[in-house]
């Protein structure tokens, strides 16, 4: 079976006064219908790369890759007619902001209807049924009356599950999640992550995993990229992530605190300028 | 040449050495994103050109701007000597128009600086207090921001005498209130914030963070406001002066001017048109410069 | 130094907005803090526990209950508080001066208590945090978020408090920052004998620093424990349970018994 989403070497960069700013340094992977999580700190470029796969970079990035293809589908050299098809049916983008992602003027239950819709013909009656059914799915109380709301009428977490739910409820094949639970409580961030579980489980979707959290990441995804300075720096199962060799996750690894120890000092990543290239 | 280098390195360094030092450097930057632009830099020139003519007006005239010549009225410019012409009394125009820069200046100056601190005070105090306070301060601004400002400043000069101390009191009560609007706008923004939360926790007193805290906040945008509005400042106060209730005659203003010119505007066009083509430039000036400070020191109201 | 550094909350509400529309956000909250004790206070957004640190702070005026900070009224709005408690905030960003250098934001508390030698102060202070000479005349930009937060700490601690009321301080910063962060408090608390009231809705966080807890939710304290306790994974009620389960990663299992607790 091909891979859904084939990267290989990808760049992207920015430029600057002092000359152009390489954001993603060569990144390459492929994505099965599985869950892949890519870990970094602010600025490793882990958010630039799932932008990347949509092609939603700010003006002036400037994206290159040896390869970028989807489900058979060249989305570098696509035009934007099959890219505006592909956001939102086929591939979903949810962001760690919901503010910039709800259209403030629609309601919100509209919203997702509306993306139930685009993904094939189906009737307004049975969009709402759908959109109805993904705002249980996203653990909202009282969906009917949620569905009218406002998105400046919501909270912050429920944003979050609302935005979820409209990406989820076209069933996308490929769903890239950016910090998708990390404004939400603990409790609420299991059962969100249940939900994607499930869908990657039952219908096979392929997640790509984005977050800060690595102790989320490796106790949720199949396989984790760390990536730093813009490179993937190490690759691993997920479950094995303790056992990473590259001293940056390593350091990364211990410089979190855990309930269960006693350390009265954590260890503090020093940084090797040799991690940049290797 | 390593001096020029060794200063510049020192102003955008990251490690400033003294608060002045790191103010300098703010204000290099600022500047070096301020010259980029083109037109912006244009208006600056032309209002530091107006600036120096004013400062030097009694050198640079050519002829006595108030000294009536009536055998030489209306000349053409490039005749006998008087470069852009005399107007009905034989006076040499650009002389006049020269000694009328200080007049703008002054006026200018003076407006931006009643009508600006006045907003600001209102303004920030209204937004930052809140309550029974806000409601007041911005009834009252609503109430002058009602009247069309030219009217009201028309309403000022006829109660207090023509003049031009008088259009200038005038107009400066006119202009304050879109400072106080803009500067409780701006109030509302920070009042809420996490570092005058800190202020209030180490104990500052209501003035102290208004002054120091919040204002400083407003000012930016107030000073692209009040560059953006010298032009409106310039065209009212010549609108005065045309209509007879600012600078009096014989006094060179701008809008006087054209006032008297207007008579002549057939056969001896250039009596009216050039000082209107200085109300212009200048207005023009104001208006380029204020869109490139706007884009340096307001960034969210940038294009 | 000033006061012992204690803190003591009793039956403390509060309510935002009025009639029908009111919240009531804190219920009936009651604890204490002993002198050089870290205490945290644990719980979900909206469970109120910012709520509690801002009352203690004086940043809200409208409660009801009694808090003392090493015995004095906080309602009293005492000239005396600043000096004995000190707060930092979640995000870096948004609570320094943007327009202010580093040295005039440190200089700044001296500046309103009367307080001279401002140049040698502001100069220890940034070396306590960690940060040397060459940060003093920044402005915000200028600097990273870890650094910002070492400057909002050397902030709090200008006036020599005895009590650091710490809202969420790491949970905007890289988790490598974190862990620098947290070293720092702890080096503080241990050099000055500060007493600190943290904020989080961390666990694992609060496991590290705090010697006790309280796990709030809805409002209200739910169970207040020994972090030891918490450690063993001893909570006595179920929500302590499921927040601990929870805060231990992902569970397919787990994830399915959750539970509402509203």
């Amino acid at each position: 079976m091909t891979p859904l989403l084939e990267i290989e070497d990808l760049r992207v960069s920015f430029p600057t006064p002092t000359g152009p700013f390489d954001a993603v340094r060569g990144v390459s992977f492929s994505l099965g219908r599985e869950r892949l999580g890519i870990v970094g700190e602010s600025g490793s470029g882990k958010s630039l790369t799932g932008r990347s796969i949509l092609r939603l970079l700010p003006a002036n990035a400037a994206l290159s890759a040896r390869r970028l293809t989807f489900d058979g589908t060249d989305l570098l050299s696509a035009p934007t007619r099959t890219l505006r098809a592909l956001r939102g049916s086929r591939i979903g983008l949810v962001l760690q902001d919901p503010k910039y992602s709800l259209n403030p003027v629609m309601r919100v239950g509209e919203q997702i209807a509306e993306a139930a819709r685009i993904h094939g013909g189906v009737s307004a009656a049975e969009a709402r049924r759908r959109a109805l059914a993904m705002l249980e799915a996203v653990r909202i109380r009282d969906p009917e009356r949620v569905f009218g709301l406002y998105p400046h009428e919501v909270s912050g977490g429920m944003g979050q599950r609302i935005m979820i739910a409209m990406m989820l409820v076209p069933e996308p094949d490929l769903l890239i999640a950016d910090e998708p639970t990390s404004a939400l409580d603990v409790t609420v961030q299991m059962q969100v992550l249940a939900i994607l579980d499930d869908l990657v489980a039952r219908r096979g979707m392929g997640l790509i995993f984005i977050s800060h959290d690595l102790d989320l990441v490796s106790s949720f995804c199949d396989r984790v990229l760390v990536m730093y300075a813009g490179r993937v720096v190490e690759e691993r199962n997920a479950r094995d992530l303790a056992g990473a060799t590259h001293p940056y996750t390593r350091g990364l690894l211990q410089s979190l605190p855990r309930i269960d120890d006693e350390r009265a000092e954590l260890p503090t990543l020093s940084r090797d300028p040799a991690w940049r290239d290797g | 040449m390593s001096g020029v280098v060794g200063w510049r390195a020192r102003l955008l360094s990251d490690t400033p050495a003294s608060g002045r030092e790191a103010a300098l450097g703010r204000l290099y930057r600022g500047w070096l994103q301020f010259k980029a632009n083109r037109l912006a830099l244009v208006g600056l020139v032309i209002v530091l050109g107006l600036v120096v003519v004013a400062l030097l007006a009694p050198w640079l005239v050519t002829h006595d701007p108030y000294r009536q010549n009536l055998a030489q009225r209306l000349l053409p410019p490039g005749a006998m000597g008087h470069l852009l012409g005399t107007d009905e009394f034989g006076r040499d125009i650009l002389s006049r128009v020269i000694i009328g820069a200080r007049v703008t200046l002054y006026i200018v100056a003076l407006v931006a600086l009643i009508a600006a601190p006045i907003g600001l005070i209102v303004g920030t105090a209204a937004g930052y207090l809140g309550g029974a306070v806000d409601a007041v301060l911005m009834r009252l601004t609503d109430v002058f921001l009602a009247f069309p400002s030219l009217i009201l400043a028309l309403a000022f000069v006829a109660a207090l005498g023509p003049g031009i101390e008088n259009a200038v009191i005038a107009i400066a009560l006119t202009s304050w209130p879109p400072y106080a609007r803009i500067a409780r706008a701006e109030t509302l923004t920070v009042r809420k914030s996490d570092f005058i939360a800190a202020a209030q926790i180490q104990g500052a007193g209501t003035a102290r963070i208004l002054f120091r805290h919040v204002m400083p906040l407003c000012i930016s945008s107030l000073t692209v406001r009040v560059t953006l509005d010298m032009a409106g400042i310039i065209l009212t106060a010549a609108g005065l002066g045309f209509l007879g209730l600012g600078a009096q005659p014989p006094m060179a203003e701008w809008g006087a001017m054209v006032s008297a010119g207007r008579r002549y505007i057939l056969d001896q066009w250039w009596v009216a048109t050039i000082p209107g083509l200085a109300i212009f430039v200048v207005s023009l000036a104001f208006n380029l410069l204020g869109d490139g400070l706007r884009d340096v020191l307001d960034p969210r109201q940038a294009r | 130094m000033s006061g012992d550094g204690s803190v003591t909350v009793r039956d403390l509400s509060v309510r935002f907005g009025r009639g029908s529309q009111a919240v009531h956000a804190v219920r009936g909250v009651s604890f204490s803090v002993a002198p050089g004790e870290s205490f945290g206070l644990v719980g979900e957004s909206g469970s109120g526990k910012s709520t509690v640190l801002r009352v203690l702070a004086g940043l809200n005026q409208d409660w009801q209950g009694t808090a003392t900070i090493s015995g004095l009224d906080v309602a009293s709005g005492d000239r005396r508080l600043p000096r004995i408690a000190q707060m930092v905030f979640q995000d870096p960003y948004a609570s320094l001066h943007p327009r202010h250098t580093v040295d005039r934001t440190l200089a700044e508390p001296l500046a309103i208590h009367g307080i001279g030698d401002a140049s040698r102060r502001v100069e220890q202070a940034l070396m306590a945090v960690g940060l040397g000479p060459g940060f003093r005349f920044r402005y915000p930009n200028q600097l990273s978020g870890g650094q910002r937060q070492r400057v909002a700490i050397a902030r709090a601690l200008m006036l020599e408090p005895s009590v650091l009321l710490l809202d969420e301080p790491t949970s905007a910063l890289d988790v490598s920052v974190q862990a620098e962060i947290l070293n720092l408090l702890h080096r503080l608390r241990r050099e000055r004998g500060l007493t600190m009231l943290l904020v989080s809705h961390n666990l694992a966080v609060i496991a590290h620093m705090c010697d006790r807890l309280a796990v709030m939710n809805r409002g209200a304290i739910v169970e207040e424990m020994a972090v030891a306790a918490l450690r063993r994974g001893e909570p006595r009620e179920a929500y302590t349970r499921q927040l601990l389960l929870a805060s231990l990663g992902y569970d397919r299992a787990v994830a399915a018994s959750m539970v509402s607790y509203d």
